[in-house]
């Protein structure tokens, strides 16, 4: 885990946190690794402990924390969570802006849910018989209670349907907000004239039904941001800087300039284009350019913004501007795409745009006929005003909403973030896949592949050595063997490998050329003593746990599986052949992977990219839907539609089939809205509609369709329910 | 029919108190953290003073 705040830099945690005024400042932190009251309660108390801490408030549900400090320093938050056994990260991106959305429509409903409350109460009154004075008093309070509950609460559709009506296009919105506001006004004119009917409770409750759908609709997405930004965050947001006079600065990364001398320490990320000046080390270049062996950096060597430094501190002279930076000319990249995704229209808007003039059309239909059969001005009108009340897309309102939530949870279940909706529905019309490879296909994780041919003995020394060692084949190495061997003293020597000695033997763990005290040919990583050869590893990228199972469910499900890596051919070939994949293009630039996928998108496939990379994040923009794994870059996860939070690949075509299957329930929904407008609207047209069955009606097909959607979660699969992540037994006593 | 003068604005008061204390429970920020709530009742500290 790369960039845990553990290992940040104070500098850079003091850019991360709000200044509050009078020298404090507040730090949300994101602790994915906290999960139930006990953990909250040792998170609150070990970090209000703390020197300069004054509060400390945990989220159980964002998973995150709060904490308000106020010291020169700021207070060591990180290493005291590590303590713990938390691993703390550093949110990117902000949860204010989302928030004021969700409290907006959440009061909306609740002043809606009020009103449609009591106007129904008195409605009911006025269905069971009232006479014509308390009637009319009835209908006067209703009004009352109507006028502002839809000033306040309809504002959510009236602004949407007014901005949709200046641009000249229509939406759902456009249908819901002229159906209530017609139905209000008309209401209040016979109330004023004192006519037995009003409509008060129709428009209201409408109002009320569709708000719920707004609001799942809102929630889910909220859900899935919070999830995403809560996840480490790759960039860096400073960097520290070694003036003339040799004083070190730690300042945000646009404030670099090329020429600047940076301190980059082992662990921390390359912030912007770069080349070595002093110092040795691994560079971990799997997210920027997809290959999986660590690059050896030496003086002169030039690295890429956004790669990762593994094993020793380099000084570095930065080469570009972040702006002008590796990660910048990614984001540009996916700017300019041509992404299928910005032209699609999402299905209730395409039905929205059908129904509304057929909704329309009927109703004016309605008004012409009753005024050529009776000359009744006001009969005619009451007529017309029923049929947009009865057709008002209540149903349709809920239609998809509902469907997309259910599924959207069922996913969540199974450890998969929706980003929206209208990703649910592109992700069920995808029939091809791309994958990437290193750290999608791939774990991203090295994996000792021939330790049968390798002596007992000289694994356990090798282990031993690795233990010292944060490069990835030491980690593989580190965990193969129980056993330990001890030397006198080891030390890691970057961008080589590990040095151990033993009295006067010399161990050496690494580069092959360095390890070996004459060339023999040979390289790799090799373990030698005194010069002498003792010991080749081989390594391998793991991949992915279920990869072939998910590759087979997927080309069951018949979708076309391709991978499209930037790595070397000959590690790419070999994992096609374990995955079963027969389609493969290796040794691909960022650029070339979006000219595959439009070249796919021109034949008429669409395309679900899968990929991890900061040389994906192109193509996961391109692609007609996109999934990224909770590893990926940043940028790479911000521009993808689903984010898998488990290792497992098996996700992949598990979301295809739930997304399939909620495509087919939204269909199956829109039908029985159309049933139902079928049946109801004659009846409003031919003058028939009572408020009484107006409100039934309406209640009914929306009670309906969200009890087809809920069919979604009904017969979930057994083998979804086993996999779901264990909720931890709660303790009772405090730790 | 006198009664109504009185039962309706009361059902209606009624109706009002309850959503005036949504609205207020939602500012002061109680659902915030409906996970959290729950579980913290079994480990808050009193302080019995």
């Amino acid at each position: 885990m790369t960039a845990a705040v553990n290992r940040l830099p104070a500098g850079e945690l003091r850019l991360a946190s709000h200044p509050l005024g009078d020298g404090r400042f507040r730090t949300d932190l994101s602790l994915p690794g906290m999960h139930c009251g006990g953990c909250v309660a040792r998170v609150e108390k070990a970090l209000s402990a703390l020197d300069g801490v004054e509060s400390a408030r945990a989220n159980l549900s964002s998973r995150r924390v709060a904490v308000t400090w106020q010291s020169p320093e700021p207070p060591p938050l990180g290493p005291a969570l590590d303590a713990l056994g938390f691993e703390a990260h550093l949110p990117s991106g902000d949860a204010q802006g989302g928030n004021a959305e969700h409290t907006r429509l959440v009061r909306a409903l609740a002043v809606a849910g009020f009103a449609a409350m009591n106007v129904m109460a008195l409605s009911v009154a006025v269905w069971s018989g009232a006479a014509s004075e308390t009637r009319d008093l009835f209908h006067w309070i209703s009004a009352a209670i109507a006028l502002p509950a839809l000033a306040y609460s309809g504002r959510v559709f009236f602004a949407s349907a007014w901005q949709a009506l200046r641009h000249g296009r229509t939406n759902m919105d456009v249908p819901i907000s002229i159906g209530v506001v017609l139905a209000f006004a008309m209401s209040l004119y016979d109330t004023i004239e004192g006519q037995p009917h009003a409509y008060f409770d129709a428009s209201i409750s409408l109002l009320f039904f569709l708000l719920i759908g707004r609001t799942l609709d809102h929630m889910m997405r909220e859900r899935a941001r919070a999830g995403v930004t809560g996840l480490r965050r790759l960039v860096a947001y400073g960097a520290t800087v070694v003036g003339a006079d040799g004083s070190r600065d730690h300042i945000p990364v646009e404030e670099i300039v090329p020429g600047m001398r940076i301190l980059v320490a082992a662990g921390e990320r390359i912030p912007v284009d770069a080349v070595v000046l002093e110092g040795r080390s691994d560079i971990d270049t799997a997210l920027a350019t997809g290959e999986s062996t660590p690059l050896a950096a030496a003086p002169g060597a030039e690295l890429r913004a956004g790669t990762l430094n593994l094993t020793g501190p380099l000084t570095i002279r930065a080469t570009a501007a972040a702006r002008d930076s590796f990660l910048a000319e990614m984001v540009r990249l996916m700017e300019t795409v041509e992404s299928a995704r910005s032209g699609y229209r999402r299905i209730a808007d395409r039905a929205s745009r059908l129904y509304a003039p057929v909704v329309h059309a009927a109703a004016f239909l309605a008004f012409l006929g009753w005024l050529w059969a009776t000359g009744d001005w006001h009969r005619a009108l009451g007529v017309a005003v029923a049929v947009l009340i009865i057709t008002c897309p209540c149903a349709l309102g809920l239609a998809v909403p509902m469907v997309q939530v259910v599924a959207a949870r069922r996913l969540f279940e199974r450890g998969i973030m929706v980003k929206d909706g209208s990703a649910l529905e592109r992700l069920a019309e995808a029939d091809t896949v791309l994958f990437d490879k290193t750290g999608t296909l791939t774990l991203g994780r090295a994996r000792l592949i021939n330790r049968t041919a390798i002596g007992e003995e000289a694994l356990i020394a090798a282990a031993s050595i690795a233990g010292y060692s944060r490069h990835p084949h030491s980690l593989a190495l580190a965990g193969t063997v129980a056993g330990n061997r001890t030397f006198d003293a080891v030390a890691e020597r970057p961008g080589l490998g590990v040095e151990a000695r033993c009295g006067a033997e010399v161990w050496r763990l690494g580069r092959a050329e360095w390890a070996l005290a004459e060339a023999s040919g040979q390289s790799g990583t090799v373990l030698s003593r005194d010069g002498a050869w003792v010991a080749s590893f081989v390594f391998e990228d793991q991949p992915r746990p279920g990869t072939a199972a998910a590759c087979a469910e997927l080309a069951q499900l018949g979708m076309a599986i391709e991978i499209v890596s930037g790595d070397r051919s000959a590690p790419v070939a070999a994992l096609a052949r374990e995955a079963g994949i027969a389609s493969v293009q290796s040794a691909m630039l960022p650029g070339d992977k979006v000219a595959h996928i439009a070249a796919l998108e021109a034949d008429g496939a669409r395309v679900l990219m899968v990929g991890d990379g900061l040389n994906d994040a192109p193509a996961l923009a391109a692609a007609h839907v996109s999934m990224a794994p909770a590893n990926a870059a940043d940028i790479g996860r911000q521009s993808a539609d689903l984010v898998f939070l488990h290792p497992g690949l098996d996700a992949v075509p598990f979301a295809v089939g739930i997304a399939r299957r909620a495509a087919r329930l939204v269909r199956q929904n829109f039908a029985l809205a159309v049933a139902y407008n079928a049946v109801a609207l004659p009846l409003a047209a031919a003058g028939l509609l009572t408020p009484l069955i107006a409100a039934l009606a309406m209640s009914a097909s929306s009670l309906l369709v969200v009890a087809n959607a809920l069919r979604l979660s009904a017969h979930a699969p057994s083998r979804a329910l086993q996999r779901a992540e264990p909720r931890r037994r709660r303790e009772l006593v405090p730790a | 029919m006198s009664m109504l003068a009185y039962l309706i604005p009361i059902s209606l008061g009624l109706g009002l108190l309850g959503l005036a204390t949504f609205l207020w429970a939602l500012r002061s920020g109680q659902y915030e953290d409906l996970d959290g709530a729950a579980e913290r009742i079994l480990y808050d500290e009193d302080h019995p003073k």
